[in-house]
């Protein structure tokens, strides 16, 4: 008797036990869409900030078109002989001619305009992000708020896969290179605030001193001291973020930028090999030259900078 | 001598809330106790002493003395906690913005360790920054510049950059830099640290040589004691924040105010602290070359010794006469400038023990002091010299007689 009140009680305890487990085991009906304010966030900001996104899509799209046609007027000889030139100076007279046959295969292939268009964008994105990133990146290395808040921030911008920053940008400045250049700054935009403010806290603090200890302004410490003891640094964040925004050429093709982004995009849907060949490869070329112009616009500015 | 700064119960504390571990060091709890309590580290404790004008005042204590601490109170590159450092009268701790740059301007400059050159400024550029952000017109900071290069003896260098030069210049381009601005006040932390030991002498004797001529209040830093002994005019040492003794190395030396500082100097050379004047006996026997060999026996017989110094009027030192030539001469009736020996060894007041010591083992008349006026001051025995080596207090062998 006493035994059976026993089992009876243990099936009970038995039986609570896995509805409890039944319970944690799927999620509550809790649904929060936080989507769904972004969505809303994205929506006003169109509708209320018109005229600031009118102003910015003038302002950036006729400096790209304005960079277009002026990369276009150069004839193609001169403009080979200007990557010479440039290769050599800060490379070698190897890496001169290497670039000029660089270019010259990218004309032959058809996409000699193509390719300043894609220069015009990544020159402009680069600027822009230049722009924005130092002063950030100074007010990250000065004052431990600013750092805390943008810190998560740029970790976001560098992680959130890019596709998802394409939709808003639709949304603001509608299909075109604009949004192709607000897509590229979110991806490309991190590095050069970080490495700025990495740069600025990396001055000597001896050197710092000194400067202060002759009675410069704050002004004055950052502006002949600071930055010019940190531009190497800075100059590589310049080319960690030329990279990336020459890495989205073809993600931001999907929000209609036009250039060698295009044309891969264009392949895919025709599924033509060759066109695809031609016009990633010459990305490729792209990428090598601008990477080793501006690794060797570091380096030459490393022999005199601070942080070594 | 006048007093140019006032360092005034200054303490330096970091942490998160400085100023809550102020009343603890006014209750005098120790370093260890505060930072028990509070998690605050305490650079320099409850600090008070004058510096004179035209001084070179050293600051000497080991590593986490709080040295460096201290000397960037000066230029308020650290601001004290507590306490106030007068500059001619003016308490800087009080300072606006505005008047802490006049003050860094014109009346303090330093001079860094590891120099704290702007590597991307050539040396002209680098000597010139301090009158550039007085917005100095580029005329003439050129030329004041292009003098304190040649005071620092870099002329040549002035358009290459500070990693083409060596330590030594490195560093003398520091100098110079300092120097630029026309400070009263030349603040310099472990400037000759970082060079090696002979580069670091020729440093540290033409900066004794600078401030012979510019006459500057030198504030410096080391925790090398040869350093601080050899060209401080007075030294503080330092030791876990706190001041321990403030004197003039011969002071220190003599009476170390506690167990520390007589362990920190035991290994001093002696021989390079101690000048002629500390060592020498004031002489209470002299004659003069007018007198008469009579006078010059009783003297030595008065006084019991062998041998008497012969000066004329003014106290210049004429020569030496010994008893046994004295009583000679009189017998032969000669008269004092006749047996008056002249092969006596004068040396100056300021000359060190260590380049006594071979002038007191050649000559065999004690050693005649003499001070600029070639006034006779006093005189050594080899004894002296010998005694004065030693830790003992140097004065005990007055009694000894010759």
């Amino acid at each position: 008797m006493f035994t059976a009140l026993n089992t009876l009680k243990k099936e009970r305890y038995i039986l609570l036990f896995s509805a409890v487990i039944m319970l944690m085991i799927s999620f509550p009906d809790i649904t929060f869409e936080a989507g769904k304010y972004v969505d809303d966030l994205v929506s006003f900001l169109a509708d209320n900030l018109e005229a600031l996104f009118d102003f910015i899509f003038f302002v950036t799209s006729r400096s790209i078109s304005g960079l277009t046609d002026f990369l276009m007027i150069i004839p193609w000889w001169l403009f080979i002989i200007i990557i010479f030139l440039l290769g050599w100076y800060f490379k070698s007279i190897f890496s001169g001619v290497l670039y000029g046959i660089f270019i010259f295969l990218i004309g032959s292939f058809g996409l000699w305009e193509e390719m300043m268009i894609t220069i015009s964008i990544i020159l402009t994105a680069v600027i822009i992000c230049l722009i924005i990133g130092i002063p950030l990146g100074v007010a990250m290395a000065f004052n431990k708020w600013v750092s805390m808040i943008l810190r998560p921030i740029l970790d976001a911008m560098q992680t959130m896969p890019s596709f998802v920053y394409l939709i808003p940008a639709i949304f603001f400045f509608g299909l075109g290179n604009v949004s192709a250049i607000f897509a590229t700054l979110i991806y490309s935009l991190p590095p050069v605030i970080r490495l700025t403010d990495l740069a600025i806290r990396g001055v000597d603090k001896e050197v710092v001193e000194s400067a202060q200890s002759f009675g410069s302004s704050r002004w004055q410490t950052l502006s002949k001291v600071q930055l010019p003891q940190a531009l190497p640094t800075i100059m590589a964040g310049v080319n960690q973020t030329t990279m990336m925004a020459l890495a989205m050429v073809v993600i931001a093709s999907m929000v209609g930028a036009s250039g060698l982004g295009e044309q891969v995009l264009v392949s895919i849907n025709r599924i033509d090999i060759a066109l695809g060949f031609e016009a990633g490869i010459s990305i490729v070329f792209l990428a090598i030259i601008i990477d080793r112009i501006t690794n060797g616009i570091a380096e030459k500015v490393q022999r005199r900078g601070g942080n070594k | 001598m006048t007093v140019q700064i006032q360092v005034k119960n200054v303490s330096k504390i970091f942490g998160s809330k400085p100023k809550s571990a102020i009343p603890l060091i006014k209750k005098g709890l120790s370093k260890e106790e505060i930072l028990k309590k509070t998690n605050h580290t305490v650079g320099v404790y409850d600090a008070t002493f004058d510096i004179n004008k035209g001084e070179v005042f050293v600051i000497m204590g080991l590593s986490g003395s709080g040295k460096s601490t201290l000397i960037r109170c000066f230029n308020l590159l650290n601001k004290p906690t507590d306490g106030s450092i007068l500059l001619d009268g003016q308490d800087i701790t009080k300072c606006s913005k505005d008047e802490l740059k006049k003050v860094r301007q014109e009346k303090i400059a330093m001079v860094f360790q590891h120099f704290g050159l702007f590597s991307h400024r050539t040396i002209l550029a680098n000597v010139e920054y301090g009158l550039e952000i007085r917005n100095i017109p580029k005329e003439k900071r050129r030329e004041i510049a292009q003098q304190n290069i040649e005071t620092v003896g870099l002329k040549g260098y002035e358009d290459k950059y500070p990693d083409e030069l060596s330590g030594g210049m490195q560093q003398r381009v520091g100098l110079a830099r300092a120097l630029t601005n026309d400070p009263d006040i030349l603040l310099m932390d472990e400037p000759f640290s970082a060079l090696d030991p002979l580069i670091r002498r020729e440093m540290q004797l033409e900066l004794l040589d600078i401030q012979e001529r510019l006459q500057k209040t030198i504030i410096f830093i080391t925790h090398d004691v040869n350093e601080a002994f050899r060209i401080g005019d007075r030294v503080a040492v330092m030791k876990d924040g706190h001041v321990e003794q403030v004197g003039t190395p011969e002071e220190i030396i003599a009476n170390p105010a506690n167990e520390y500082i007589s362990e920190f100097i035991k290994d001093i050379d002696r021989s390079k602290v101690f000048q002629a004047s500390h060592i020498m006996t004031k002489p209470n026997a002299l004659v003069s070359s007018k007198d008469g060999l009579n006078v010059a026996i009783k003297e030595m017989r008065e006084n019991g010794i062998s041998s008497v110094f012969v000066v004329d009027r003014s106290r210049r030192l004429q020569g030496i006469v010994t008893i046994d030539d004295a009583i000679q001469g009189i017998k032969e009736k000669k008269s004092l400038g006749d047996i008056i020996r002249k092969d006596i060894t004068i040396v100056n007041e300021e000359e060190y023990i260590n380049d006594l010591i071979p002038k007191a083992l050649e000559s065999s008349f004690p050693l005649a002091v003499v001070n600029e006026d070639k006034k006779l001051v006093g005189y050594i025995l080899r004894v002296h010299v010998l005694s004065g080596l030693t830790s003992d207090d140097v004065n005990e062998s007055e009694e000894y007689v010759y």
